[in-house]
């Protein structure tokens, strides 16, 4: 029997993992917005400049 | 009006390239033609910024704004209101979030975005559009907060920016998380329960131990974070002496812990922890649907929300921003077009026109002269003038509305809701059955006693009952959402069920305030119609600017020797013709009275060829609306002079009273008598006038055009062309009622069924396990689908 004991505890253990990604992703604020994601994505960004503007490089912090 | 020829000048319509509006004036850049200066300076800003993919994403995105004058945010820069408005602050790193009502469209979010493309400062910027509110990231040092306000505004994003910040951002993230803890726990509660229901490992005792005690640790995490706030809100009722739903439901969940702690500790069975996580998480579902609410419309804005933050103030002959808080009398105040006046003053300039109409309900425009006083809340209309302060903001004469005790009561609520009604009973019957099952038990099987007691608390918990509340007012407040009907949260519902007077305003509520309709009656060429326009453009009365809006047709023509007699009417040459506009005796017509509006007569080479006829608008099918309400309408109060008393009487019948000029003051104690005799009070209003009658009704509602904009606090934001449709909204309240007292029986039901095994005995954890959910998800889905159905029915008849 210590066989299901083994796998119940790697379940639960999985299962854990992600209630604390869920968790951290709610303090994060992923959920505050659920709307304004789906218009940015529509949008291109246009090449126009050479070098890397404001933009890009706080993406990249 | 029989006989006469009604012509309205249609020339070549252009619209705005930015805005869309059609134009007034056409304003050429690039071959783009633009409808004001506002319009085009946007477009220059963002042309020469390369950000014109604006135009590409939505057809004319822009807003139409009015030019601000950058100085008017210098005010912004003071320490003092840069703290409260920054959420971080450093050197060279600063954050602030702004509400931004003019976020509308995808072009919007786009042009927000690309904010560091204008100015190097700004080093990201991110847009909530749900809530119409954006976040930005600047170098304080290289841009200052005021630069960065008037950036946005002159883009026509002007930032509503209020001091008092901390209600305008709920975190209902704790909620979730002890909603997504109830859930895992219930989730593998029943995992673990599984092999009990079907028996399977009676043959392992070391196993029924394992799940045992893995189930009490995933238990006692739902009872002490999940379900906790029952238990506190429990015994806070108990302290106030008041049995609310929480007392019933605390009981049931806290005999449901420990009676299983006890099977579980004591080894005499497996607990009914399943049934109890189960519990916490659909009655915390509940609570989650009932708190979504309209996150970017607001509904407790006071006088303070009218007001500019800032006057420009002289200080040793110059112009500083000042808070209006800080005005002291005596100082003196620029005011510009369309500001609105923060304090009682005098006027400096000879004259001004204002617009009394959010005070008073009086729609027409003011004259103040010379030394005369200007009251607060006034909105300038034409050239900025001077004022000489008065009395501090917060002592004006319309603040002192606020003085009224109706604004220094919190939440109260006079009304009983039927779920706490229904809990007292409902507690008293449970804690009866309890009692005669456990004096029945004590004397036939005194060993039985404590189970079957824990048993009967245990089923008796109203999880079912906790729920229909919440899920038939708040799927209803869905509903009205949709009929673009927006409450501030579902109680709002019960009351206006309840409701047995309905009391109405008449400015801006029955009637379109700030539009009248002008039509012209008589007859004129295009070319005479534009020439009426130019000449009517150039005066700033606000009978001129009414009819000048009302031509829609490009006005070039230049005007000479132009002149305006105060009073009269207005006169120059355009072209070769001399023309006049104004009062029957100034062009020299016979004198007419329109009991229904104004009436301005044109003449041309001193000819009179015809009048504009302004006349306020009533909303449509008010009437209809009005008579199906029958006798709950109760009255008409107007700020109004009773100019319009006989269209009125037209529309309301002879059964409700009407009632004209009323002050604010006079329109709260109306409703508070109705109060006294009895009645259930609904006031529909719309204006700041209105605000005290609002407050102190039982359900006030707001009628607004545009939801977003100057709304006093309220329980309601009604969209004007829905208003017809007001006696639905209020059968439909009346039907969920009915919905909820069906829900109320199916829960009943359930319980009674519940109490039957446990009464006898034979609870076992299986049965538990699935009448509870049962309940909870056949009320839920009754409610829910009735509520729907009924709406269906009832909106369309």
């Amino acid at each position: 029997m210590i066989f299901v004991v083994f796998l119940i505890s790697v379940s639960m253990s999985i299962a854990l993992v992600f209630l604390l990604a869920f968790y951290l992703s709610l303090k994060n604020g992923q959920y505050d917005d659920t709307h304004t994601p789906s218009i940015r994505m529509l949008f291109d960004n246009k090449p126009v400049k050479k070098e890397k503007s404001d933009s890009q490089i706080s993406h990249l912090k | 009006m029989i006989g006469n020829k009604m012509a309205t000048a249609q020339v070549v319509q252009t619209e705005c390239f930015h805005c869309g509006q059609a134009c007034e004036e056409v304003h050429w850049v690039n071959d783009k033609a633009f409808c004001c200066y506002g319009c085009q300076t946007v477009y220059e800003i963002l042309a020469a910024n390369n950000l014109c993919e604006y135009y590409q994403l939505e057809n004319h995105p822009g807003i139409s704004s009015r030019q601000v004058d950058e100085g008017i945010f210098a005010y912004l820069d003071k320490a003092d209101i840069r703290q409260k408005l920054l959420t971080f602050d450093s050197k060279t790193f600063s954050k602030v979030t702004f509400q931004v009502p003019g976020i509308h469209c995808v072009s919007c979010v786009w042009l927000l975005e690309n904010l560091q493309q204008m100015n190097r400062g700004i080093l990201r910027s991110e847009v909530n559009f749900t809530r119409k509110s954006i976040t930005i990231d600047f170098d304080p040092s290289a841009v200052a907060l005021s630069k960065l306000v008037a950036l946005l505004s002159s883009l026509g994003y002007t930032p509503q920016i209020t001091l008092n910040t901390e209600s305008n951002i709920v975190q209902p993230d704790a909620l979730v998380s002890k909603l997504a803890i109830a859930g895992f726990c219930f989730g593998n509660v029943m995992l673990f329960s599984f092999p009990e229901y079907l028996g399977l490992n009676h043959s392992d005792p070391y196993l029924i131990r394992t799940f045992s005690i893995l189930n009490f640790g995933l238990a006692s995490l739902t009872f002490f974070y999940s379900g906790f706030g029952y238990l506190r809100s429990a015994g806070k009722s108990f302290s106030q002496k008041q049995i609310n739903i929480d007392v019933p439901i605390a009981a049931g969940l806290l005999a449901l812990f420990l009676r299983s702690s006890y099977d579980i500790v004591t080894t005499t069975g497996p607990g009914y922890l399943d049934s109890f996580t189960g519990l916490v998480f659909f009655l915390l579902i509940g609570r989650w649907f009932q708190s979504k609410t309209y996150e970017t419309l607001a509904f407790d804005r006071d006088f303070k929300s009218y007001f500019p933050l800032a006057v420009q103030r002289l200080a040793y002959d110059q112009w500083v921003p000042t808070l209006i808080y800080d005005l002291k009398p005596n100082d003196s105040i620029q005011i510009r077009n369309m500001e609105i006046v923060p304090t009682d003053g005098t006027l400096i300039n000879e004259e001004a026109f204002f617009d009394y109409s959010f005070v008073t309900g009086e729609s027409r425009p003011a004259l103040v002269k010379q030394g005369e006083k200007v009251y607060a809340g006034g909105r300038l209309i034409g050239q900025p003038v001077k004022l000489v302060v008065e009395k501090p903001t917060s002592q004006s004469h319309l603040t002192s509305l606020w003085n009224n005790p109706v604004f220094g009561k919190v939440n109260a609520s006079k009304y009983k809701k039927i779920i706490d009604q229904s809990a007292r009973v409902f507690t008293w019957i449970v804690l009866g059955i309890a009692l005669l099952t456990a004096i029945y038990w004590q004397f036939t099987q005194p060993a039985q006693m404590w189970l079957v007691l824990t048993s009967v608390l245990m089923v008796a918990c109203p999880c079912a009952l906790a729920l229909a509340a919440p899920f038939t007012y708040g799927s209803m407040m869905r509903v009205f959402g949709r009929a673009h009907f927006y409450l501030k949260n579902a109680d709002v519902i019960e009351r206006l069920a309840a409701v047995d007077a309905v009391v109405f305003d008449k400015t801006g509520t029955v009637t379109h305030g700030d539009k009248p309709n002008v039509a012209f009656v008589g007859h004129l060429t295009e070319k005479e119609m534009r020439a009426v326009k130019s000449l009517a453009g150039a005066s700033t009365h606000p009978l001129s600017c009414l009819i000048a809006h009302s031509i829609k047709s490009i006005s070039i023509d230049a005007i000479s020797r132009f002149k305006e007699i105060p009073g009269k009417g207005i006169q120059g040459v355009i072209g070769d013709h001399f023309f006049q506009l104004g009062a029957a005796e100034f062009v020299g017509a016979p004198r007419v009275i329109d009991a229904e509006g104004s009436m301005v007569f044109v003449a041309i080479d001193n000819d009179v060829v015809g009048y504009f006829q302004v006349r306020t608008v009533v909303r449509k099918n008010i009437k209809e609306m009005i008579s199906r309400l029958g006798k709950a309408c109760d009255a008409l109060l107007s700020g109004d002079v009773p100019s319009d008393a006989d269209l009125m009487k037209k529309i309301f019948g002879t059964h409700p009273i009407l009632m004209f000029n009323q002050t604010p003051h006079d329109k709260l104690d109306y409703i508070y008598n109705l109060q006294q005799n009895g009645k259930t009070v609904l006031m529909v209003g719309d204006g700041l006038n209105d605000s005290g009658a609002l407050k102190q009704a039982d359900v006030g509602i707001t009628v607004t055009d545009n939801a977003g904009i100057f709304t006093p606090a309220c329980d309601g934001i009604l969209d004007g062309t829905q208003l017809d449709a007001l006696d639905r909204f209020i059968r439909l309240a009346k039907a969920s009622t009915s919905i909820l007292k069906i829900a109320f029986v199916i829960s009943f039901l359930y319980n009674a069924i519940a109490l039957g095994f446990a009464i006898t005995g034979n609870l076992t954890p299986l049965t538990a396990a699935i009448l509870m959910p049962m309940s909870s998800i056949s009320v839920v889905g009754f409610s829910s689908i009735a509520v729907n159905i009924v709406a269906k029915r009832k909106l369309k008849s």
